[in-house]
Protein backbone atom coordinates (compact mmCIF):
# COMPACT_ATOMS: atom_id res chain seq x y z
CA UNK A 1 0.00 0.00 0.00
CA UNK A 2 1.41 3.67 -0.97
CA UNK A 3 1.56 5.77 2.52
CA UNK A 4 -1.51 7.20 3.60
CA UNK A 5 -0.11 10.37 5.20
CA UNK A 6 -0.67 11.74 8.84
CA UNK A 7 -4.25 12.08 10.49
CA UNK A 8 -6.38 12.47 13.34
CA UNK A 9 -7.59 9.52 15.51
CA UNK A 10 -12.02 9.50 14.13
CA UNK A 11 -12.64 6.83 16.81
CA UNK A 12 -10.99 3.57 18.42
CA UNK A 13 -12.05 0.34 20.55
CA UNK A 14 -9.55 -2.28 22.39
CA UNK A 15 -10.64 -5.45 21.33
CA UNK A 16 -10.78 -8.45 23.92
CA UNK A 17 -12.94 -11.26 21.67
CA UNK A 18 -10.87 -11.02 18.64
CA UNK A 19 -11.94 -13.32 15.35
CA UNK A 20 -10.07 -16.63 14.93
CA UNK A 21 -7.11 -15.68 12.95
CA UNK A 22 -6.46 -12.85 15.60
CA UNK A 23 -6.73 -14.55 18.42
CA UNK A 24 -3.12 -14.39 19.22
CA UNK A 25 -3.28 -10.49 18.83
CA UNK A 26 -5.37 -9.96 21.29
CA UNK A 27 -6.25 -7.23 23.11
CA UNK A 28 -5.07 -4.91 19.86
CA UNK A 29 -6.26 -1.36 19.10
CA UNK A 30 -8.63 -1.04 16.28
CA UNK A 31 -9.06 2.58 14.72
CA UNK A 32 -10.80 4.52 12.24
CA UNK A 33 -7.87 7.54 11.28
CA UNK A 34 -8.91 10.67 9.40
CA UNK A 35 -6.50 11.32 7.14
CA UNK A 36 -5.29 14.78 5.68
CA UNK A 37 -6.35 13.81 2.73
CA UNK A 38 -10.29 13.84 4.59
CA UNK A 39 -10.22 9.85 4.00
CA UNK A 40 -11.05 7.94 6.56
CA UNK A 41 -9.56 4.40 6.86
CA UNK A 42 -9.40 1.53 9.13
CA UNK A 43 -6.32 0.63 10.72
CA UNK A 44 -4.66 -1.01 13.84
CA UNK A 45 -1.97 1.11 16.15
CA UNK A 46 1.63 -0.35 17.11
CA UNK A 47 2.77 1.07 20.68
CA UNK A 48 0.66 3.69 22.90
CA UNK A 49 -2.81 3.19 23.20
CA UNK A 50 -4.44 6.72 21.26
CA UNK A 51 -7.69 8.15 21.87
CA UNK A 52 -10.28 10.45 19.72
CA UNK A 53 -8.43 13.66 18.62
CA UNK A 54 -4.89 12.16 18.83
CA UNK A 55 -2.69 12.90 16.01
CA UNK A 56 -1.20 9.60 14.19
CA UNK A 57 1.62 8.64 11.44
CA UNK A 58 1.45 5.55 9.30
CA UNK A 59 3.76 3.49 10.45
CA UNK A 60 3.77 0.64 8.30
CA UNK A 61 1.67 -2.21 6.32
CA UNK A 62 1.84 -5.57 7.73
CA UNK A 63 -0.16 -8.07 5.09
CA UNK A 64 -2.30 -4.93 3.76
CA UNK A 65 -3.25 -3.78 7.20
CA UNK A 66 -2.34 -0.44 7.93
CA UNK A 67 -0.33 0.32 11.35
CA UNK A 68 -0.46 3.86 12.98
CA UNK A 69 1.82 5.27 15.12
CA UNK A 70 0.52 8.05 17.92
CA UNK A 71 2.51 11.39 16.44
CA UNK B 1 -50.60 -10.07 9.46
CA UNK B 2 -53.04 -13.70 9.69
CA UNK B 3 -50.82 -15.84 11.45
CA UNK B 4 -47.06 -15.89 13.26
CA UNK B 5 -45.22 -18.89 14.56
CA UNK B 6 -41.71 -18.96 16.60
CA UNK B 7 -39.72 -21.46 18.20
CA UNK B 8 -37.90 -20.28 21.57
CA UNK B 9 -34.68 -18.54 20.99
CA UNK B 10 -31.66 -20.18 22.29
CA UNK B 11 -29.01 -22.91 22.52
CA UNK B 12 -29.87 -26.16 20.75
CA UNK B 13 -27.31 -28.32 20.51
CA UNK B 14 -29.50 -31.00 19.47
CA UNK B 15 -31.83 -28.91 17.07
CA UNK B 16 -30.58 -28.63 13.10
CA UNK B 17 -31.12 -25.22 10.94
CA UNK B 18 -34.55 -26.80 9.01
CA UNK B 19 -35.95 -28.33 11.88
CA UNK B 20 -36.26 -25.07 13.96
CA UNK B 21 -37.57 -23.06 10.34
CA UNK B 22 -40.10 -25.69 9.86
CA UNK B 23 -41.35 -25.93 13.71
CA UNK B 24 -42.17 -21.91 13.34
CA UNK B 25 -43.66 -22.45 9.94
CA UNK B 26 -46.35 -24.58 11.12
CA UNK B 27 -46.87 -23.05 14.40
CA UNK B 28 -47.97 -19.97 12.13
CA UNK B 29 -49.94 -22.27 9.92
CA UNK B 30 -51.87 -23.37 12.57
CA UNK B 31 -52.24 -20.15 14.17
CA UNK B 32 -53.68 -19.17 10.42
CA UNK B 33 -55.53 -21.94 9.81
CA UNK B 34 -53.69 -22.18 6.80
CA UNK B 35 -52.88 -25.87 4.96
CA UNK B 36 -49.19 -25.41 3.34
CA UNK B 37 -50.99 -25.74 -0.14
CA UNK B 38 -52.46 -22.68 -0.03
CA UNK B 39 -49.37 -20.87 0.60
CA UNK B 40 -48.67 -19.16 -2.77
CA UNK B 41 -45.11 -18.25 -2.31
CA UNK B 42 -42.11 -18.57 0.76
CA UNK B 43 -39.59 -16.10 1.45
CA UNK B 44 -37.16 -17.15 3.70
CA UNK B 45 -34.45 -14.72 5.37
CA UNK B 46 -31.16 -16.42 6.44
CA UNK B 47 -27.83 -14.84 6.61
CA UNK B 48 -25.11 -18.06 7.01
CA UNK B 49 -26.72 -21.03 6.62
CA UNK B 50 -24.05 -22.03 4.79
CA UNK B 51 -21.43 -20.83 6.83
CA UNK B 52 -22.91 -21.87 9.75
CA UNK B 53 -24.19 -25.21 9.06
CA UNK B 54 -22.83 -26.34 5.38
CA UNK B 55 -26.30 -26.22 3.72
CA UNK B 56 -27.58 -23.90 0.84
CA UNK B 57 -30.15 -23.75 -1.65
CA UNK B 58 -32.17 -22.87 2.27
CA UNK B 59 -35.68 -21.58 1.08
CA UNK B 60 -37.21 -24.89 -0.74
CA UNK B 61 -34.89 -27.06 1.26
CA UNK B 62 -37.19 -25.82 4.46
CA UNK B 63 -40.62 -25.43 2.48
CA UNK B 64 -40.16 -28.75 1.13
CA UNK B 65 -40.03 -30.24 4.91
CA UNK B 66 -43.10 -27.86 5.63
CA UNK B 67 -45.44 -29.40 2.34
CA UNK B 68 -44.76 -26.41 0.39
CA UNK B 69 -43.80 -27.13 -2.69
CA UNK B 70 -44.53 -25.91 -6.30
CA UNK B 71 -44.58 -21.79 -5.57
CA UNK B 72 -41.52 -19.87 -5.30
CA UNK B 73 -38.88 -20.32 -2.41
CA UNK B 74 -36.18 -17.42 -2.46
CA UNK B 75 -33.62 -16.50 0.30
CA UNK B 76 -33.04 -13.12 1.16
CA UNK B 77 -29.81 -12.19 2.97
CA UNK B 78 -29.15 -8.90 4.26
CA UNK B 79 -26.84 -9.69 6.96
CA UNK B 80 -28.43 -9.26 10.80
CA UNK B 81 -31.76 -7.41 8.49
CA UNK B 82 -32.25 -11.10 6.34
CA UNK B 83 -35.97 -11.73 7.37
CA UNK B 84 -36.35 -7.97 7.41
CA UNK B 85 -35.61 -7.96 4.04
CA UNK B 86 -38.07 -10.83 3.05
CA UNK B 87 -40.60 -9.52 4.66
CA UNK B 88 -40.22 -6.22 2.93
CA UNK B 89 -40.23 -7.90 -0.19
CA UNK B 90 -42.80 -10.32 0.50
CA UNK B 91 -45.24 -6.98 1.52
CA UNK B 92 -44.16 -5.40 -1.65
CA UNK B 93 -45.50 -8.65 -4.02
CA UNK B 94 -48.80 -8.56 -2.45
CA UNK B 95 -49.36 -4.82 -2.34
CA UNK B 96 -48.66 -5.80 -6.15
CA UNK B 97 -51.21 -8.19 -6.53
CA UNK B 98 -48.82 -11.24 -7.33
CA UNK B 99 -49.85 -13.18 -4.23
CA UNK B 100 -52.58 -13.68 -1.49
CA UNK B 101 -51.14 -15.52 0.93
CA UNK B 102 -47.69 -15.76 1.26
CA UNK B 103 -45.69 -16.91 4.44
CA UNK B 104 -42.02 -15.28 5.62
CA UNK B 105 -39.86 -17.12 7.69
CA UNK B 106 -36.21 -16.11 9.49
CA UNK B 107 -33.95 -18.40 10.55
CA UNK B 108 -30.38 -18.90 12.13
CA UNK B 109 -28.69 -21.97 13.70
CA UNK B 110 -25.43 -20.32 14.80
CA UNK B 111 -24.33 -22.67 18.38
CA UNK B 112 -22.90 -25.20 16.32
CA UNK B 113 -19.78 -23.66 16.02
CA UNK B 114 -17.20 -21.88 18.32
CA UNK B 115 -17.08 -18.31 19.73
CA UNK B 116 -14.43 -17.32 17.44
CA UNK B 117 -15.57 -18.88 14.05
CA UNK B 118 -19.11 -17.34 14.97
CA UNK B 119 -17.51 -13.98 15.06
CA UNK B 120 -15.29 -14.64 11.82
CA UNK B 121 -18.73 -15.54 9.97
CA UNK B 122 -20.44 -12.40 11.47
CA UNK B 123 -17.81 -10.38 10.58
CA UNK B 124 -18.43 -10.92 6.35
CA UNK B 125 -21.62 -8.48 7.36
CA UNK B 126 -18.76 -6.03 7.11
CA UNK B 127 -16.37 -5.09 4.95
CA UNK B 128 -13.74 -7.79 4.63
CA UNK B 129 -11.52 -5.95 2.31
CA UNK B 130 -11.28 -2.77 4.41
CA UNK B 131 -12.25 -3.29 8.21
CA UNK B 132 -11.96 -7.49 8.22
CA UNK B 133 -8.71 -7.63 7.34
CA UNK B 134 -7.85 -5.06 9.53
CA UNK B 135 -9.31 -7.32 12.66
CA UNK B 136 -12.57 -6.15 13.05
CA UNK B 137 -15.00 -7.83 14.38
CA UNK B 138 -19.00 -6.66 15.17
CA UNK B 139 -18.53 -5.91 18.90
CA UNK B 140 -15.15 -3.64 17.66
CA UNK B 141 -17.66 -1.71 14.80
CA UNK B 142 -20.24 -0.83 17.54
CA UNK B 143 -17.68 -0.17 20.21
CA UNK B 144 -16.33 2.23 17.90
CA UNK B 145 -20.17 3.71 17.20
CA UNK B 146 -20.18 3.83 20.88
CA UNK B 147 -17.14 5.76 21.46
CA UNK B 148 -17.69 8.24 19.14
CA UNK B 149 -21.42 8.65 20.45
CA UNK B 150 -19.95 9.46 23.95
CA UNK B 151 -17.45 11.96 22.24
CA UNK B 152 -20.11 14.17 20.24
CA UNK B 153 -22.89 13.35 22.65
CA UNK B 154 -21.79 12.82 26.11
CA UNK B 155 -23.07 9.17 26.32
CA UNK B 156 -21.91 7.37 29.12
CA UNK B 157 -21.49 4.04 30.24
CA UNK B 158 -24.52 4.35 32.61
CA UNK B 159 -26.61 4.73 29.68
CA UNK B 160 -25.47 1.93 27.73
CA UNK B 161 -25.70 -0.22 30.77
CA UNK B 162 -29.37 0.94 31.44
CA UNK B 163 -30.98 -0.35 27.93
CA UNK B 164 -29.25 -4.23 29.21
CA UNK B 165 -30.75 -3.86 32.37
CA UNK B 166 -33.84 -3.51 31.20
CA UNK B 167 -34.06 -5.76 28.21
CA UNK B 168 -32.65 -8.60 30.67
CA UNK B 169 -36.15 -7.29 32.93
CA UNK B 170 -38.14 -7.61 30.01
CA UNK B 171 -36.80 -11.03 28.90
CA UNK B 172 -36.88 -12.77 31.97
CA UNK B 173 -40.74 -12.06 31.61
CA UNK B 174 -40.47 -13.87 28.25
CA UNK B 175 -40.57 -17.65 28.25
CA UNK B 176 -39.34 -17.85 24.67
CA UNK B 177 -36.20 -15.98 25.58
CA UNK B 178 -32.31 -17.29 25.27
CA UNK B 179 -30.80 -15.58 28.89
CA UNK B 180 -34.23 -14.99 31.10
CA UNK B 181 -32.06 -13.69 33.57
CA UNK B 182 -32.75 -10.19 35.64
CA UNK B 183 -29.33 -8.26 35.71
CA UNK B 184 -28.10 -5.26 37.89
CA UNK B 185 -26.31 -2.16 36.80
CA UNK B 186 -23.68 -3.22 39.06
CA UNK B 187 -23.36 -6.33 37.00
CA UNK B 188 -23.81 -4.25 33.36
CA UNK B 189 -21.45 -1.62 33.93
CA UNK B 190 -18.17 -4.58 35.09
CA UNK B 191 -18.61 -7.76 32.81
CA UNK B 192 -16.03 -9.06 30.78
CA UNK B 193 -14.21 -6.21 28.10
CA UNK B 194 -15.46 -7.91 24.88
CA UNK B 195 -14.31 -4.37 22.51
CA UNK B 196 -13.96 -1.60 24.88
CA UNK B 197 -16.74 0.21 25.76
CA UNK B 198 -18.54 -2.70 25.07
CA UNK B 199 -18.67 -5.35 27.53
CA UNK B 200 -20.61 -9.33 27.54
CA UNK B 201 -23.38 -7.16 28.72
CA UNK B 202 -23.69 -4.54 25.89
CA UNK B 203 -24.01 -7.56 23.00
CA UNK B 204 -26.80 -9.39 22.24
CA UNK B 205 -26.78 -12.86 21.99
CA UNK B 206 -25.73 -15.98 19.70
CA UNK B 207 -28.45 -17.80 19.35
CA UNK B 208 -30.42 -20.76 17.71
CA UNK B 209 -34.00 -20.24 16.64
CA UNK B 210 -36.82 -19.40 14.06
CA UNK B 211 -40.04 -17.17 13.37
CA UNK B 212 -42.39 -17.16 10.70
CA UNK B 213 -45.41 -15.07 9.72
CA UNK B 214 -48.38 -14.94 7.00
CA UNK B 215 -49.74 -12.23 5.40
CA UNK B 216 -53.07 -11.80 3.35
CA UNK B 217 -54.11 -9.12 1.36
CA UNK B 218 -56.44 -7.12 4.11
CA UNK B 219 -59.72 -7.75 2.51
CA UNK B 220 -59.18 -11.69 2.95
CA UNK B 221 -57.94 -11.11 6.42
CA UNK B 222 -61.03 -12.00 8.12
CA UNK B 223 -60.77 -15.38 6.78
CA UNK B 224 -57.99 -16.52 8.49
CA UNK B 225 -58.57 -14.37 11.76
CA UNK B 226 -60.63 -12.46 13.83
CA UNK B 227 -57.60 -10.68 14.91
CA UNK B 228 -55.63 -9.19 12.21
CA UNK B 229 -53.09 -7.00 12.48
CA UNK B 230 -52.78 -4.59 9.38
CA UNK B 231 -49.08 -3.33 7.84
CA UNK B 232 -49.53 0.26 7.46
CA UNK B 233 -45.81 1.32 6.22
CA UNK B 234 -43.01 -0.12 5.76
CA UNK B 235 -39.25 0.75 3.74
CA UNK B 236 -36.49 -0.67 3.04
CA UNK B 237 -33.05 1.31 2.97
CA UNK B 238 -29.11 0.85 2.48
CA UNK B 239 -26.33 2.32 3.16
CA UNK B 240 -22.39 2.06 2.69
CA UNK B 241 -20.86 -1.47 4.36
CA UNK B 242 -17.55 -0.06 5.56
CA UNK B 243 -17.70 2.08 9.13
CA UNK B 244 -15.21 3.99 7.56
CA UNK B 245 -17.14 4.98 4.40
CA UNK B 246 -19.69 6.86 6.86
CA UNK B 247 -19.73 10.74 7.11
CA UNK B 248 -20.90 10.11 10.70
CA UNK B 249 -21.53 7.51 12.52
CA UNK B 250 -23.27 8.62 15.43
CA UNK B 251 -26.79 7.94 13.18
CA UNK B 252 -27.33 4.89 11.02
CA UNK B 253 -28.70 7.02 7.81
CA UNK B 254 -30.58 4.14 6.58
CA UNK B 255 -32.53 3.81 9.65
CA UNK B 256 -33.62 7.72 9.68
CA UNK B 257 -34.57 7.24 5.65
CA UNK B 258 -36.59 3.89 6.59
CA UNK B 259 -38.53 5.34 9.20
CA UNK B 260 -39.42 8.52 7.72
CA UNK B 261 -40.40 6.44 4.45
CA UNK B 262 -42.58 4.12 6.69
CA UNK B 263 -43.78 7.05 8.87
CA UNK B 264 -45.39 8.57 5.58
CA UNK B 265 -46.66 5.62 4.02
CA UNK B 266 -48.29 5.28 7.50
CA UNK B 267 -49.61 8.85 8.01
CA UNK B 268 -48.38 8.46 11.55
CA UNK B 269 -45.49 10.79 13.05
CA UNK B 270 -43.25 9.37 15.86
CA UNK B 271 -44.66 10.86 18.57
CA UNK B 272 -47.87 8.46 17.52
CA UNK B 273 -45.44 5.26 18.08
CA UNK B 274 -46.53 3.75 21.53
CA UNK B 275 -44.26 0.48 21.49
CA UNK B 276 -41.34 -0.66 19.08
CA UNK B 277 -38.75 -3.43 18.85
CA UNK B 278 -35.57 -2.02 18.16
CA UNK B 279 -32.66 -3.68 16.89
CA UNK B 280 -30.32 -3.61 20.02
CA UNK B 281 -27.56 -6.01 18.59
CA UNK B 282 -25.96 -4.03 21.16
CA UNK B 283 -26.70 -1.70 23.63
CA UNK B 284 -25.19 1.56 21.71
CA UNK B 285 -27.69 0.64 18.94
CA UNK B 286 -30.83 0.63 20.98
CA UNK B 287 -29.39 4.12 21.94
CA UNK B 288 -29.33 5.42 18.26
CA UNK B 289 -32.57 3.74 17.24
CA UNK B 290 -34.84 5.95 19.49
CA UNK B 291 -32.88 8.87 17.80
CA UNK B 292 -32.99 8.09 14.31
CA UNK B 293 -36.52 6.90 14.64
CA UNK B 294 -37.10 10.32 15.75
CA UNK B 295 -38.33 9.84 19.47
CA UNK B 296 -36.31 11.77 20.96
CA UNK B 297 -33.49 14.65 19.66
CA UNK B 298 -29.91 13.37 18.36
CA UNK B 299 -28.14 12.60 21.51
CA UNK B 300 -30.65 12.43 23.77
CA UNK B 301 -31.20 8.30 23.46
CA UNK B 302 -28.48 7.58 26.24
CA UNK B 303 -30.45 9.65 29.02
CA UNK B 304 -34.18 8.67 27.52
CA UNK B 305 -32.81 4.70 28.46
CA UNK B 306 -31.54 5.88 31.72
CA UNK B 307 -34.36 7.56 32.68
CA UNK B 308 -37.02 4.59 32.73
CA UNK B 309 -38.78 6.55 29.26
CA UNK B 310 -38.63 2.95 27.16
CA UNK B 311 -39.57 0.57 30.44
CA UNK B 312 -42.51 -2.08 30.22
CA UNK B 313 -43.84 0.96 32.24
CA UNK B 314 -42.42 3.94 30.79
CA UNK B 315 -44.47 6.09 28.12
CA UNK B 316 -42.37 4.54 24.86
CA UNK B 317 -41.61 1.02 26.01
CA UNK B 318 -38.75 -0.66 23.80
CA UNK B 319 -38.10 -4.20 23.35
CA UNK B 320 -41.39 -5.97 25.83
CA UNK B 321 -39.49 -9.20 24.44
CA UNK B 322 -36.37 -8.38 25.94
CA UNK B 323 -34.61 -7.75 22.25
CA UNK B 324 -31.69 -9.27 20.49
CA UNK B 325 -29.92 -8.88 24.33
CA UNK B 326 -31.92 -11.05 26.18
CA UNK B 327 -34.42 -12.91 23.50
CA UNK B 328 -31.39 -13.50 21.57
CA UNK B 329 -29.99 -12.68 18.14
CA UNK B 330 -30.24 -15.84 16.02
CA UNK B 331 -29.50 -13.12 13.01
CA UNK B 332 -31.78 -14.39 10.38
CA UNK B 333 -34.48 -15.23 12.17
CA UNK B 334 -34.48 -11.42 14.04
CA UNK B 335 -36.44 -9.36 11.96
CA UNK B 336 -39.47 -11.74 11.41
CA UNK B 337 -39.10 -12.39 15.19
CA UNK B 338 -39.40 -8.40 16.03
CA UNK B 339 -42.56 -8.28 13.48
CA UNK B 340 -43.61 -11.55 15.64
CA UNK B 341 -43.46 -9.73 18.84
CA UNK B 342 -45.55 -6.82 18.09
CA UNK B 343 -48.11 -9.03 16.96
CA UNK B 344 -47.73 -10.68 20.58
CA UNK B 345 -48.31 -7.25 22.12
CA UNK B 346 -51.47 -6.09 19.68
CA UNK B 347 -53.24 -9.49 20.66
CA UNK B 348 -52.78 -8.57 23.99
CA UNK B 349 -50.79 -12.25 24.38
CA UNK B 350 -47.72 -10.69 25.77
CA UNK B 351 -48.92 -12.43 29.74
CA UNK B 352 -46.49 -10.54 32.01
CA UNK B 353 -44.97 -8.15 30.06
CA UNK B 354 -47.97 -6.94 28.53
CA UNK B 355 -48.36 -3.23 27.85
CA UNK B 356 -51.48 -1.18 28.05
CA UNK B 357 -51.05 0.98 25.08
CA UNK B 358 -50.95 -1.81 22.03
CA UNK B 359 -52.89 -0.40 19.06
CA UNK B 360 -49.88 1.39 17.37
CA UNK B 361 -46.15 -0.35 17.17
CA UNK B 362 -43.48 -0.36 15.14
CA UNK B 363 -40.14 -2.65 14.33
CA UNK B 364 -36.60 -1.46 12.93
CA UNK B 365 -34.40 -4.45 11.78
CA UNK B 366 -30.84 -3.66 11.25
CA UNK B 367 -28.32 -5.29 8.96
CA UNK B 368 -24.29 -5.09 9.17
CA UNK B 369 -23.41 -1.84 10.77
CA UNK B 370 -26.10 0.12 9.09
CA UNK B 371 -25.88 -1.13 5.56
CA UNK B 372 -29.42 -2.36 5.38
CA UNK B 373 -32.62 -1.08 7.40
CA UNK B 374 -36.09 -2.11 7.26
CA UNK B 375 -39.12 -0.20 9.38
CA UNK B 376 -42.12 -1.50 9.53
CA UNK B 377 -45.26 -0.28 11.14
CA UNK B 378 -48.24 -2.41 12.23
CA UNK B 379 -51.33 -1.67 13.95
CA UNK B 380 -54.83 -2.34 14.78
CA UNK B 381 -56.17 0.72 14.68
Amino acid sequence: MTNPGPGVIYTETLIHAAPQQFVADAPYQLVIVTLDSGRRLTARMIGDRVQIGDAVDFAEDRGGIPFFRKH
Amino acid sequence: MIGIGKTAFGAFPDRDLRSLAVEAGQKCMQDANVSPSKVEAFYLGNFAGPSFVGQNHLAPYIAGAMGITGVPCTRFEAACASSGSAFFHAVSAVGAGLYDLVMIGGVEKMTSQPTPVVTEILAGAGDMGGEGRAGATFPALFAMIARRHMYQYGTTREHLAAVAVKNHANGAKNPQAHMRKVITMEQALNGKPIAEPLTVYDCSLISDGAAAVLIAPLERAAEFTGKPVKILGIAQTSDHVALDEKDDITTFRAVTAAGQKAYKMAGVTPQDIQFAEVHDCFTIAEIIATEDLGFVKKGDGGPYALQGCTALTGPRPINTSGGLKSKGHPVGATGVGQICDLVIQMRGEAGERQIERHSLGLAQNLGGSGATAVVTILGTI
